[in-house]
């Protein structure tokens, strides 16, 4: 791929496709931790770093071990064993040798697991076939996209709880209406692309 | 039996998910573009939600307690793979219709959360009736959702006209900020109705 295919697929990896308001990924993290802007920044930090180095195991794993043995239907299985794997690595890692960071990500590492984004990029990147750079970049634009999406929407929703909201739609309700129009803003970069 | 009708039946609306319990947001909202894309993924997450529910009983006091998440994650991700392998067999264009979101069913928190929360506690036949429970309940909604969406967002059913070639669409629905908006409009209305 030439420079300029590498901008056009950051922009629609941020914007267009993103992982979060246009490809539906990692949806209940997103409502759960980002009521306040800490926490979501947190957790936007947690999944750049584990999406990325789990981008590069998996991408591994599919071309030095599920293709070369011909077990491409374990797919799935794999990937969420590299995924927890890694998960549990980092925080044992973190935890000894940079309690700082691992104080900063807190108890939002364990949750990644079961974050769909994860798992999701993962795939994408099989599905479309990219080499290991392209992989590792898709995987960290992606990421960036998710944690650009859940920290503009966490500013939102601070603002949210001062104000007066009908009672069916307190809480989740009102904030995937948000989201939606957030999605529909991030929609607009469809003539860019 | 009656306590298996219980446990079926609080599925069904009491905890129905993903209106009572906010989980398995991300499959509800990319499938529901059409009504049997949300039929086939609810279809699926059932047989998967059952399965691990049987197998996780059946193992329950076997399962070490530090390392049980991992463990029903293999458990939950061998019968995705079951499915996926299934689905590509016999229906094939559903299957490329649902795309990544089958494999990502491994994630979807209602299996590891029915898991969790009921087959690690309870015997095999309560097990199954919540996992059914628990899956129909899913289907129900993701077909409420998906109606809606396609009714309205593509003025068919099932792939069948409903209001006729004059109708104009409103394509906002089939779109990722419709889905959003028709699901938190659907969950206030289940909102009104809680006591």
């Amino acid at each position: 791929m030439q420079f300029g295919d590498y901008i056009l697929l950051m922009v629609s990896m941020l914007f267009l496709n993103n992982i979060l308001l246009a490809q539906y990924l990692g949806n209940c993290p997103f409502l759960g931790t980002s009521k306040r802007l800490e926490t979501a920044i947190g957790m936007a930090m947690a999944v750049i770093f584990v999406l990325v180095m789990s981008g590069a195991i998996t991408w591994v794993v599919e071309e030095y071990v599920l293709k070369a043995y011909g077990v491409e239907y374990l797919r799935t299985l794999a990937y969420i064993l590299v995924i927890a794997a890694l998960v549990q690595l980092l925080e044992m890692f973190l935890k000894k040798n940079i309690p700082a960071l691992y104080s900063a990500l807190g108890i939002y590492l364990p949750l990644i697991t079961t974050n769909c984004a994860v798992l999701g990029v993962c795939l994408i990147n099989v599905k479309e076939q990219y080499n290991f750079l392209t992989s590792l970049f898709s995987s960290f634009f992606y990421a960036v996209g998710y944690g650009l999406a859940l920290v503009l929407f966490a500013a939102v929703r601070e603002r949210i709880l001062l104000n007066p909201v009908p009672k069916p739609l307190q809480d989740v309700s009102i904030g995937l209406v948000t989201a939606g129009i957030m999605s529909l803003s991030f929609l607009a970069f469809k003539g860019m692309v | 039996m009656a306590s298996f009708a219980r446990e079926f039946t609080k599925g069904l609306w009491d905890e129905i998910p993903p209106f009572r319990f906010v989980l398995g947001l991300c499959a509800a909202l990319a499938v529901t573009k059409s009504v049997d894309g949300a039929l086939g993924m609810g279809i699926a997450l059932t047989f998967v939600t059952v399965g691990s529910n049987v197998l996780i009983s059946l193992f329950r006091k076997l399962i070490p307690n530090d390392v049980r998440i991992a463990c029903y994650i293999v458990v939950i991700a061998a019968f995705v793979i079951v499915v996926e392998l299934m689905m590509q067999a016999y229906t094939y264009a559903l299957f490329e219709k649902l795309g990544i979101f089958i494999p990502l069913i491994v994630v979807n928190c209602i299996v590891l959360g029915r898991a969790e929360a009921f087959a690690n506690k309870n015997p095999v036949l309560p097990s199954i009736a919540d996992g059914l429970g628990m899956g129909v309940g899913y289907t129900m909604a993701l077909v409420a959702l998906a109606s809606i969406r396609e009714i309205l967002g593509a003025g068919t059913f099932w792939g069948i006209s409903v209001f006729g070639p004059s109708y104009k669409p409103f394509t906002f629905l089939l779109e990722a900020p419709g889905a959003f908006v028709c699901l938190g409009l659907m969950l206030a209305v289940m909102n009104i109705f809680k006591k």
